[in-house]
């Protein structure tokens, strides 16, 4: 689903970019039924970085809400991009982890609850690096337990965007959905220019981060699911009608088949324009119907 | 990373604890709770070392309006003395509600 760009109504809509990762969970919640679980008064926080010179935050920069969506059970998880980066740690990890493991957990005792991640991160948390790792694998296993029974949905409004090894976390996820100003992908556009040089990617050209990774190319291609507008009460109901469809009849990680044909069939003797991609990949809808 | 502490005489009850802010670069997170007792105790910790004399003037001004029993604990990722001070009001605004 892919929403017209309403320049008309952008005075009146209210941003989903601007919220914090606290606000920006508590609204995608029924008004009144969200709890917040391991908040920043509990100070589990990373026991790594002071020893490294680098301020902690009360919540390690994940918030984890427990409450109701369209009257169903559903956990969300939201990460701060404004601390560290979003970067995932020991601390973070383990409390994306077990909100993920209590939910299907949940799910087994007959209780469906959907998990929504606001993922606004740059993947593993450099001075956590093991542990960071470890964290994603073990985020991946729930993700891939938890999608058989209820939907994973992941939301990257932007302004970090979705990188490293959490995007493979959102790769897994039952349904993603981006803004314009998202970007979702595997390596960072720094990333890129370090390790092969400006002359493959420019990471200060801004024009071509977002016809790569960003939101409108990711849904055209067909590797999202939901295109919104940055508006907070969109946003809310597109998660809402996903939660609605369940779980999804062939997940897209599991389109290995499909995936392989597409760079099998890529020409790379010549240069492709992302433009060019969109016509030949198409959109998620007909991703959705091939199994 | 520089951990400073400071002790100020309070008398009035507060009744309701309060997050605001965020360590991001350039701003801070400010956990203020009620506390028993006549005192009100800091605890900072930033990013940026040798500001001590800096810190303690802006709790002191902070202070010397605001009279709630609490423990405040700060984690500091570089903000300016005028942001932590509008931190510090967000912070008590949230708690009188």
């Amino acid at each position: 689903m892919s929403y017209e760009r309403d320049d008309a109504n952008s005075i009146n809509r209210q941003s989903f970019i601007e919220l914090d990762a606290r606000e920006r969970a508590k609204a995608l919640f029924d008004v009144g039924t969200s709890r917040e679980l391991l908040g920043p008064f509990d100070r589990v926080e990373s026991p790594w970085l002071s020893m490294q010179g680098v301020t902690p935050q009360a919540d390690d920069g994940c918030v984890v809400m427990k409450g109701k969506i369209s009257g169903q059970a559903a956990v969300v998880v939201a990460l701060e991009g404004a601390f560290q980066g979003g970067s995932m740690g020991e601390v973070s990890g383990a409390k994306l982890t077990a909100a993920l493991d209590l939910a299907c957990a949940d799910n087994e005792k007959g209780v469906p609850t959907s998990a929504v991640m606001l993922l606004e991160t740059g993947g593993v948390r450099l001075q956590e690096a093991n542990l960071g790792l470890a964290a994603i694998a073990e985020i991946m296993a729930s993700i891939l337990a938890l999608r058989k029974h209820a939907p994973v949905i992941s939301v990257t409004a932007g302004t970090v965007g979705c990188f490293g090894g959490m995007s493979l976390a959102a790769g897994l996820s039952s349904y993603i959905v981006l803004t314009r100003e998202a970007r979702l992908g595997l390596n960072g556009p720094e990333v890129i220019e370090q390790e092969s040089g400006v002359d493959e990617f420019d990471s200060s050209d801004r024009a071509l981060i977002w016809a790569i990774h960003g939101g409108e190319q990711r849904y055209a291609t067909g590797l999202a699911d939901a295109l919104v507008e940055d508006d907070t009460q969109q946003l809310a109901d597109v998660v809402r009608q996903l939660i609605a469809k369940g779980v999804p009849p062939v997940h897209r990680s599991s389109q290995v088949a499909l995936y392989r044909g597409r760079i099998a069939a890529l020409d790379t003797s010549r240069q492709w324009e992302p433009r060019e991609l969109r016509a030949t990949w198409g959109t998620s809808s007909s991703v959705e119907e091939k199994p | 990373m520089e951990q400073i502490e400071f002790d100020y005489p309070s008398k009035r009850k507060v009744s309701r604890k309060a997050h605001v802010g965020v360590v991001g670069s350039g701003d801070l997170e400010v956990l203020l709770e009620p506390v028993e007792g006549e005192s009100s105790h800091v605890f900072v910790r930033t990013s940026v070392d040798g500001f001590r004399d800096t810190w303690k003037a802006v709790l002191d001004r902070f202070f010397a309006k605001y009279d709630g029993v609490v423990r405040i604990q700060i984690n500091d990722a570089g903000a300016t003395p005028g942001s932590v001070l509008l931190r510090l009001e967000q912070a008590v605004e949230v708690s009188e509600q």
